[in-house]
């Protein structure tokens, strides 16, 4: 039956996390793009949270309730208080779902339980590559066989870098399709240079180098069928969708409040249509985008292939966020252009979304 | 329930049943009714008041009630939009007598579509002077004796024709009781196909929906019962003046149950396009790719992309409109923002149709730039984009519409 409500247990996530967005991430989220830096606290009480620990496997155990559709809620909601911190704090996704969908019993043994003890463990997922032409289906780094092992060679960029992710899982061409492989964070071969990028800068992230990496047999995620890097990617593309739209509403309701409380000609500008207007667009295309993330979202929990959905829902929000958050810089006039102000920061978080891939994962 | 992309088995054998009708009924005659402006298309609607309504799923019981009502237009829609406003059946005539008569008033004026000849329902709102603003209406009743007496001209009323003429139809007039209280003074009139005073002041000729009866009706000294005042029964004769509250409340907020069906007619034409154009172009081997990366899409994939995922946004927000419905909860802003999104996607997907097919699309040997006109009023009727803006701002500013008009 066609419904678009909730479940009971989907909403008190939804209205715990909201809470937690609203009281602990969004009045960080300033100092922390200016000063370019992660709160420890923050990210332990995201842990504490239990947000991705209830989506790991009882085997381990985890909670077992794994809904890509429940995981678009969450980071919608953490996004909506400051993208940068919600990756950071979604960062555990990087490395424990792939794992948990995909790793052999011993992979999931050895990777998964640091993410159920007491203490925050971020994860890590590089997949990005520097370059004109990427495609993530096909990626330029290399996995070839070596003896028993593998040797890695490429470049990566837009690889979060929080302490303590180790291993991280590195996305290459394995002579037939994209593969995770997991590598230490010390590997022989592997360099980190720190990035600065035009949003996103709490978020710590890097340029990989992987030059002559080895790796042990066992690295390749997986059995002998590896990962179905399909579905990692939409995956990957609802994740990212879901926190697109919790970054367009966080900027139509900063535009939307500061609309009615700003006089001009002795009235509030929203009771202006040209503001009533773009506001009622920006409600309109934020609601009609999340329905399509949901969309991809529920057909990924069903098993099937939700490429198509997952594209089309990740294009049609990366076009409403640009334009919500531009509309915010806009509404907001002379203030919307100040760092005092939210939606400056929103619009160039909002602007990367056309080029990052699985910063998170649902 | 929880969130849900699948519709129940029932939705989709009504689905199912109603593309049967678009294709085998609807589209071999979609050119001759397009070309033969007005004319009853009589073979359908014979068609439709025999076999086809048996075979629509009425969307009651638990399943996906109203949603499945917004599939079935969108269907049907696919065929044909304007022989969809053709069906007979009370339509939104019905819908204001469905939301805003009592119980007598529902069994007096819908029963008798159950039997007999076909038979339409229409509503008469809008005058020459008064579209989106309602509530400037100058169409005057009074009561006289045990009669309302109506006086004005309507226009753009859909069915008119059929709803004024054909036995057992009727039309719900809008009119005032007393100008000088502005919207307060506004109700609504049901009144009878044949009632002497009533007459079609012409039909318009328009950009698409040709087949739709879209009628101007005058009404000169035109007398109804004064039960026929919708909401009414309840009401002491001195107090005639006040009643019908529920009248013009009630007939606004038929828009809540009838913008998501306008939304899902609007997909249909949509769809029926977009469908066309990606059965063309696999014909050619091309399909869009949806695992490409973005930098690696032509501008044909890019454009069939945003026509795909426009579409799907906007039925998304029609079925969660029409949703909230089933679930009895407030959907005024839902219904809009559906309207406002559906109208404009399949406007816009409709005029990309006809530029991908270059000259193929423009010609009249296909009915593409016939969807392409069609669509069009979508953006138009049941609340024009900008008024349905306008609700939406209201309702996400939580402004009364004094402070936003």
């Amino acid at each position: 039956m066609i419904d678009f409500e909730p479940t009971e247990e989907q909403q008190l996530v939804i209205d715990t996390v909201r809470q937690f967005a609203a009281n602990e991430v969004r009045p960080r989220a300033r100092e922390c793009e200016e000063a370019a830096k992660l709160p420890e606290d923050l990210l332990a009480r995201a842990h504490e949270l239990g947000l991705v620990a209830n989506a790991l496997p009882e085997s381990v155990g985890g909670g077992g309730a794994r809904s890509a559709v429940t995981s678009a809620l969450i980071a919608e909601e953490l996004a909506w208080g400051d993208l940068s911190l919600a990756l950071a704090m979604l960062s555990p996704t990087l490395l424990a779902l792939p794992v948990a969908e995909f790793g052999t019993e011993a992979q999931q043994q050895a990777l998964l339980p640091p993410f159920l003890e007491p203490g925050f463990r971020p994860g890590s997922l590089a997949w990005v590559e520097p370059a004109l032409r990427f495609d993530p289906l096909r990626p330029a780094t290399r996995a070839r066989r070596q003896g028993d092992g593998w040797v890695l060679e490429g470049a990566k960029c837009l690889v979060p870098w929080l302490a303590g992710a180790d291993p991280l899982l590195v996305m290459a061409d394995d002579g037939g399709s994209p593969q995770a492989f997991r590598v230490p964070r010390d590997a022989a071969g592997l360099t980190a240079t720190p990035e600065r990028n035009m949003g996103l800068r709490a978020l710590p992230t890097v340029e990989l180098e992987l030059r002559d990496v080895r790796v042990a047999a066992d690295a390749r995620l997986g059995g002998p069928a590896g990962v179905d890097g399909r579905r990692l990617l939409a995956q990957g593309r609802v994740g990212l969708a879901a926190a697109a739209v919790g970054v367009a509403r966080a900027a139509f309701e900063t535009a939307r409040d500061y609309a009615k409380q700003r006089h001009a000609f002795g009235v509030p500008i929203a009771t202006k249509q040209a503001i009533a207007f773009k506001l009622a667009d920006m409600a309109i295309e934020i609601d009609a985008a999340r329905l399509l993330v949901w969309e991809a979202a529920w057909k990924l929990d069903r098993g099937e292939d939700a490429t198509r959905e997952a594209t089309l829902a990740r294009r049609q929000i990366e076009r409403v966020a640009l334009d919500v958050t531009d509309g915010a810089v806009q509404v907001l006039g002379g203030h919307g252009y100040i760092r005092d102000y939210l939606p400056e920061l929103l619009l160039r978080n909002a602007r990367g979304f056309t080029c990052f891939e699985a910063l998170t994962l649902v | 329930m929880p969130i849900s992309f699948d519709p129940t088995p029932a939705t989709i054998d009504a689905r199912e049943r109603m593309h049967r009708i678009a294709v085998e009924q609807m589209r071999p005659v979609s050119r001759k009714y397009d070309e033969h402006e007005h004319e009853m298309p009589s073979e359908f609607v014979r068609f439709w008041w025999e076999r086809g309504r048996m075979e629509r799923g009425r969307g009651e019981g638990p399943g996906d009630g109203w949603v499945q009502v917004c599939v079935q237009a969108e269907e049907l829609c696919w065929g044909d939009a304007a022989l969809y406003l053709r069906i007979p059946g009370p339509a939104l005539g019905g819908a204001a007598v469905a939301a805003a008569g009592t119980a007598e008033q529902k069994q007096r004026f819908l029963a008798p579509f159950g039997s007999g000849e076909p038979k339409w329902g229409a509503m008469a709102i809008t005058e020459a002077q008064a579209g989106s603003d309602a509530a400037a209406i100058q169409t005057t009743a009074r009561l006289e004796g045990d009669e309302w007496v109506l006086n004005g001209t309507k226009i753009f009323c859909t069915a008119g024709e059929a709803a004024a003429t054909q036995p057992g139809g009727f039309v719900v007039v809008w009119a005032t009781v007393d100008k000088s209280a502005g919207r307060a003074g506004i109700k609504s009139f049901v009144v009878p196909a044949g009632t002497p005073g009533m007459k079609v002041g012409g039909l318009e000729k328009k950009l698409g929906i040709r087949a739709s009866d879209t009628a101007t009706l005058v009404l000169e000294d035109c007398r109804v019962p004064r039960e026929n005042l919708l909401g009414s029964a309840e009401v002491k004769k001195k107090d005639a003046k006040k009643s019908g509250d529920k009248g013009f409340k009630g007939a606004m907020a038929t828009f809540d149950a009838s913008r998501p069906i306008v939304a899902a007619m609007a997909l249909g034409v949509g769809r029926a396009a977009l469908d066309f154009v990606k059965e063309e172009l696999a014909k050619q081997g091309f399909a869009p790719r949806y695992d490409a990366p973005a930098h690696a899409l032509g501008a044909v994939e890019r454009d069939l992309m945003e026509m795909e995922a426009e579409l799907q946004a906007a039925r998304l927000l029609t079925w969660k409109a029409a949703k909230m419905m089933d679930h009895g909860r407030p959907n005024n802003l839902e219904a809009s923002m559906a309207k406002a999104k559906a109208g404009l996607a399949v406007t816009r997907i409709t005029q990309k149709a006809v530029e991908l097919l270059g000259p193929l699309g423009y010609s009249q040997k296909l009915l593409v730039e016939k969807w392409m006109r069609d669509a069009k009023i979508n953006d138009i009727y049941e609340g024009t984009q900008q008024i349905n803006q306008l609700i939406v701002a209201r309702r996400i500013l939580d402004y009364p519409s004094s402070m936003l008009r």
